[in-house]
This record gives structure tokens, C-alpha cells and sequence, in this order.
């Protein structure tokens, strides 16, 4: 929606109806101040990135700082494992997290939709109950870990939200308004069988409403810190960036100590590390991929979130 | 037609159901074993808030439910703990507060945007906003952490350049409710603005024409047209938010004030304290006990949301 939405106003009226140049300046000091609210603290995290630590020691984070430097970055390549492997693990996660997850809720949602599957009423409750009544974080927490082996492992990162109830409700939405029931009758008279009707003829019609539960997803998988902080203890091989970021705000030399390097270098390499720009660096790792796709994908999640919002 | 044709063709369709109902079922099969794993199953989970849980032998989780001993409500006595009730405070302070502040500040927002001539300019203001919804809370704070951070965050410094008294942030309690607010609305009005935008885009526009025609002005239109247009939106989009009251977002509460004990006055929310609970206490029946009020009391709030939607628009009811 919103941006062709918002192209749909009608120019013809527009200069007869329409507030005063006056109050359009107010308006867009308003929004514009809110507007660069929004992104000025990603734009001063790549600054500090780019700072050189003696500018800091002296005038602490600046908009404006004394030098430049880009030893936070250089650093990133000297250190090898932990973060690449993060990096590695936040792609992989994502990747088939995403992949999965938009399967099973694709093909949960598809005979939700459909009216004449005797079923339905039962599984849409079953899926529909759950978005208002849970058994609490610590039941679920204890039987993910000790009864379904969800521990310091990739699935323990990934199962849990691999289904959502809500992206079903997204999904059979787009189902109703775009898929008329007149052509899978057709296609079942056809001679085509459930799931030939399903991938040869409604997939392609319903790809825009994948590619928003897709995006969705994957911004949820790519965001995720919180399963790795229940079930990862031990195994920080598997952790993605997200979660190793977030170890490093009380623990700057975190990073430096999981890198598998011989004890000396370890040492040597703790010490020299700039721990505060390359903390900003890491920033700037996560968020340059959601802000290089972020123009392409807006429309879709925009009216992903908005379908969903009208009904769910 | 013969008798027996009839029936047979019956029996056809019958089967033909059957069949149709079957491949249909083995669709949602895998959300299926899902719901029932990681939904259902820990539903059962919640005897353990009625338990006295303890390791048994055979040391698995199952035996161990079963043969630990039960102990009525007594881990429900933390509820009469004063930490609770500053915890039941701040979530519902700090969410009765953030629904009404984004409700102006988002629908404000959306009525602006739509009432630019300069459509290239709201496009992108509505893409900035947009922006920090996409960025989770990990992220947030480090952007927050770059501007407190006690020994080079940008306002400490600032305070110390002018000769003052740098101000330890993540220590002192004053800030937060305003940091917080900040925080969220940051976040989130971007989305919702989007929203309203979508319902104000909606209007037909010859409502603004005949209300021109009559003589109203702008304002008058704003407050005539546009706001009764989407007030059932902005009543269910409220209703909805009261009856998720009792949940509080965990990252913004846990991540931006860096899980600082001496912050837990003004951040501790039920999310957090279930969680801190378990991981500091490992109390499985007292955070079991946490969760499932909340749980319940969360039903029980969006249930009532719920009738009250269905009683004024029965088509934007959730159930």
C-alpha cells in the first residue's frame, strides 16, 4: 500500500483543497524533524565506527570528531572466527529459517481459506488459540529444552519461530482477496490434484503475499537474539550476530576471547582492540543488509502489516 | 436414473470429500506437529507453577513432574512481594501511557502525511519513520548506549565539555520513564502512522469536495471528515492494544537500559521479571507461576477487548 496509496490522492482537487503554504511548512518541519529522529542515531552509530579512539578519548562519541579512522574495520578482518561465523550463522539462520517457515505457514493457510475443506473450523482454533493463551516462557522454555532437545543447537535458533499465527492470518487473507474459488473448482475438474492445484496454479498468483510473509520472516529470523539468549549456553559456534552484539555491551572483550586464537595472540589481540568503534562496526554490519534491502521490501511488508491490522 | 446410480454417485462424491479432505489435511499437517509441540504440549507445562519441581529419578522431565510433590498456591507468594507490585506499575504505566501518546502522536502523523501537496516528500518522510521498526532492540541500544554511555556517550561528554557533572545514566532511575518513551515511540509510530495512513487514503474524496463545497475549511474537514472516517479503526486498534496490557515488549525493557539492576525500579515489567526469575533463581515453579497470570490475565483481557469490538463493528472483531 501506502506509496501508490498514497500517489492515489487526486492531484485535480488539490490546489483548491488544501491546507495553506503556512501550515504545509509547519507540517513538514514537524515530519521532517521526526523523519531524521528516526535515522540520525544509525547515522551517528557509522560515525562513531569511523572514529579514531584518541578522538573519542578526548571528546568522547561525536557528530564531529577530531579523526577519522578506520581501524574498527581493519580489526574486523584481523579477528577472525567469532564474528564471521556470526555473520555466517545470522545468514544461515535467516536463509533457512525463512525458507521453512514460509512453507509450512503457505501451506497451513491455503486450506484455511478454503471453504469447502471440512476441517477447517478445527484448524483454524488450533492455530488462532495460541495468539491468545500460551503455557508462559519458562514451561515452554523447559520442554523446547529438555523434552524436544532444543539446546545449543541450530535448530533451538531456528524451530521456534518456524510457524505464526499471525503470518497465517497474513497469508489466508491474501488467499481470499486474490484467489477466486471458481478456479480451483476448474482446475479440480481439470483433473488437477490438491497439491498440482496448489503450486501450478495459486502459487503464482499469491507470490506477492509470499514475498511480504517472506520478508517478514526473514526480518524476524535476522532480528533474533532472544532464542539464543534461552538456548545457547555453551556452544557459541552457533550464535548469530544479533546475540553476539548483545554479549558485548557488558562484556566488550567477549568477542576478542570466543575467537579461537593461540593464547598469546588472544591476549595481544584483546588489548589492542578498539572495543568501542568496533562495537559501533558491528552495528553497522547488522543493520547495512535490512537498510540496502529496506527500500525494495517496504511496500511488501507495508502491506503485509496493513492486511494483517484490518483482520488479526 | 436407476436407484443404485444415484447412490453410487453418492458414495463417489463421498469419497471424492474424503479424499479432498485428506490431501488438505496433510497440508497443514506440519504446522500441525508444530502447534501441538511448541504451543500445546507446554500448555501441560503449566502444573509445574503448582509444583514443588525437583529433579527425581529417572531423572527425566516427565518423571519429574510427575512425582514432584505438589505444593497448592504457594508459589504464587510472590505476589505479595513489593517487587511485584512496582512491576505491575510499570506495565501497566508504562503501556496505559504509550497507547494514548501513540494514538495522538501516530494519527497526527497520518492526517499530515496525507494532507501534503508535496507527495515525494511525504513518501519520504513515511520511509524514514518506517525505519526503526525494522531494527530490533539489540541495535536500539547500542544507538541509545551512543548517546549515554557514561564514559564517551555524546551527552555525558557534552556535560563534562561544559564544565559539568556527567550524568551516570544507567544508574540513575529519573530518566528512564522518559528514555523508555522515547525509545518506543521511536520504534513504533512510524508503523502505526502507516496504518492510519492507509485507512485516511482510503476516504472518498468527494466527502472533502461536498464538505469544501459547504464551506468548511481545512480543519473542519480534518475534524468532520477525516477523523470520523477512521475512528473505528482507532477504537479497535485501541481496544486491541488494552487487551495486550499486561505484556510489555522485552527487548526494549531488558536491552536499552543494558539490564541494569540499579534501573529495575522504572524497567522491570512482567516479561523481564518472568525472566530474571528464572534465569537468577532458576525458581521454575514461582516463574511458571509469573508467566501463567499473565497468561491468563492476558486472555482474559483480550477476550473482553474482544466483545467490546465485536459490540461496535462485529466485522473487525478478532473471533
Amino acid at each position: 500500500m501506502s506509496n501508490a496509496a498514497v500517489r492515489k490522492i487526486k492531484p485535480s482537487t488539490a490546489s483548491l483543497n488544501r491546507f495553506g503554504p503556512g501550515t504545509q511548512a509547519v507540517f513538514h518541519c514537524v515530519l521532517g524533524l521526526f523523519a531524521l529522529l528516526c535515522i540520525v542515531p544509525f547515522i551517528f552509530v557509522i560515525i562513531i565506527s569511523f572514529t579514531s579512539e584518541e578522538s573519542i578519548r578526548q571528546i568522547g562519541y561525536s557528530f564531529r570528531p577530531l579523526s577519522w579512522s578506520v581501524q574498527a574495520y581493519t580489526y574486523t578482518f584481523q579477528l577472525g572466527d567469532q564474528l564471521w561465523r556470526s555473520y555466517f550463522n545470522s545468514f544461515l539462520i535467516t536463509v533457512v529459517g525463512t525458507f521453512l517457515s514460509v512453507l509450512i505457514c503457505f501451506l497451513y493457510a491455503y486450506p484455511l481459506f478454503r471453504r469447502d475443506y471440512g476441517h477447517r473450523q478445527f484448524f483454524n482454533f488450533l492455530s488462532f488459540f495460541t495468539m491468545i493463551f500460551g503455557g508462559g516462557l519458562v514451561p515452554t522454555f523447559v520442554i523446547c529444552k529438555s523434552v524436544l532437545g532444543l539446546s545449543d543447537n541450530y535448530a533451538a535458533l531456528i524451530v521456534p519461530m518456524l510457524f505464526s499465527p499471525f503470518n497465517v492470518i497474513i497469508m489466508r487473507t491474501f488467499f481470499q482477496t486474490s484467489v477466486p474459488m471458481e478456479l480451483i473448482e476448474a482446475s479440480t475438474i481439470d483433473g488437477s490434484g490438491e497439491y498440482g492445484t496448489l503450486f501450478r496454479i495459486v502459487f503464482p498468483i499469491v507470490t506477492p503475499g509470499i514475498a511480504t510473509i517472506a520478508l517478514l520472516v526473514s526480518l524476524g529470523y535476522w532480528n533474533e537474539w532472544f532464542l539464543s539468549l534461552l538456548y545457547v549456553n555453551k556452544n557459541m559456534d552457533i550464535i548469530p550476530l544479533q546475540y553476539l552484539l548483545m554479549r558485548m555491551q557488558r562484556n566488550a572483550d567477549f568477542l576478542a576471547k570466543n575467537s579461537s586464537m593461540l593464547g598469546a595472540d588472544a591476549a595481544k589481540a584483546a588489548a589492542q582492540m578498539p572495543s568501542q568503534t568496533l562495537k559501533m562496526a558491528l552495528v553497522v554490519f547488522i543493520v547495512v543488509p535490512i537498510a540496502c534491502a529496506y527500500p525494495f521490501f517496504q511496500r511488501y511488508v507495508v502491506a503485509g502489516l496493513t492486511v494483517g491490522s484490518v483482520k488479526g | 436414473m436407476s436407484e443404485t446410480l444415484i447412490r453410487s454417485r453418492k458414495a463417489g462424491k463421498k469419497s471424492a470429500v474424503r479424499k479432498k479432505n485428506f490431501w488438505l489435511d496433510t497440508m497443514v499437517l506440519p504446522g500441525t506437529i508444530w502447534l501441538l509441540l511448541i504451543r500445546y504440549l507446554p500448555m501441560f507445562g503449566i502444573v509445574l507453577a503448582f509444583k514443588n519441581y525437583k529433579a527425581q529419578r529417572p531423572n527425566t522431565f516427565w518423571n519429574n513432574i510427575l512425582k514432584s510433590d505438589w505444593v497448592g498456591l504457594k508459589n504464587f507468594e510472590f505476589l505479595k512481594s513489593p517487587d511485584t507490585a512496582v512491576m505491575i506499575r510499570n506495565t501497566l504505566g508504562y503501556n496505559i501511557l504509550w497507547i494514548l501518546l501513540g494514538l495522538v502522536i501516530a494519527v497526527a502523523f497520518a492526517v499530515m502525511m496525507s494532507e501534503l501537496t508535496a507527495r515525494f516528500m511525504a513518501k519520504t518522510y513515511q520511509t524514514l519513520m518506517f525505519f526503526p521498526y525494522f531494527l530490533s532492540w539489540v541495535v536500539a541500544s547500542y544507538f541509545v548506549l551512543a548517546f549515554l554511555d557514561p564514559t564517551s556517550g555524546m551527552i555525558p561528554a557534552l556535560q563534562k565539555a561544559s564544565g559539568g557533572q556527567a550524568s551516570n545514566f544507567y544508574h540513575e532511575t529519573q530518566w528512564w520513564p522518559l528514555i523508555l518513551t522515547l525509545c518506543s515511540m521511536w520504534k513504533n509510530i512510524g508503523y502505526s502512522s502507516v496504518l492510519y495512513l492507509a485507512a485516511i487514503t482510503g476516504i472518498d474524496t468527494t466527502q472533502y469536495e461536498a464538505a469544501a463545497v459547504d464551506g468548511a475549511t481545512k480543519w473542519q474537514q480534518v475534524w468532520h471528515v477525516t477523523l470520523p472516517n477512521i475512528r473505528a479503526m482507532i477504537v479497535i486498534l485501541l481496544i486491541m492494544n488494552v487487551g495486550k496490557i499486561f505484556n510489555a515488549d522485552f527487548g526494549l525493557f531488558y536491552n536499552v537500559p543494558q539490564n541494569s539492576g540499579s534501573l529495575y525500579p522504572v524497567t522491570q515489567v512482567v516479561d523481564t521479571y518472568v525472566y530474571r526469575a528464572y534465569a537468577n533463581t532458576h525458581n521454575i515453579g514461582m516463574s511458571s507461576a509469573a508467566g501463567f497470570l499473565q497468561s491468563l490475565v492476558g486472555l482474559i483481557c483480550i477476550v473482553a477487548a474482544n466483545a467490546v469490538v465485536r459490540k461496535i463493528d462485529a466485522d473487525s472483531s478478532l473471533f
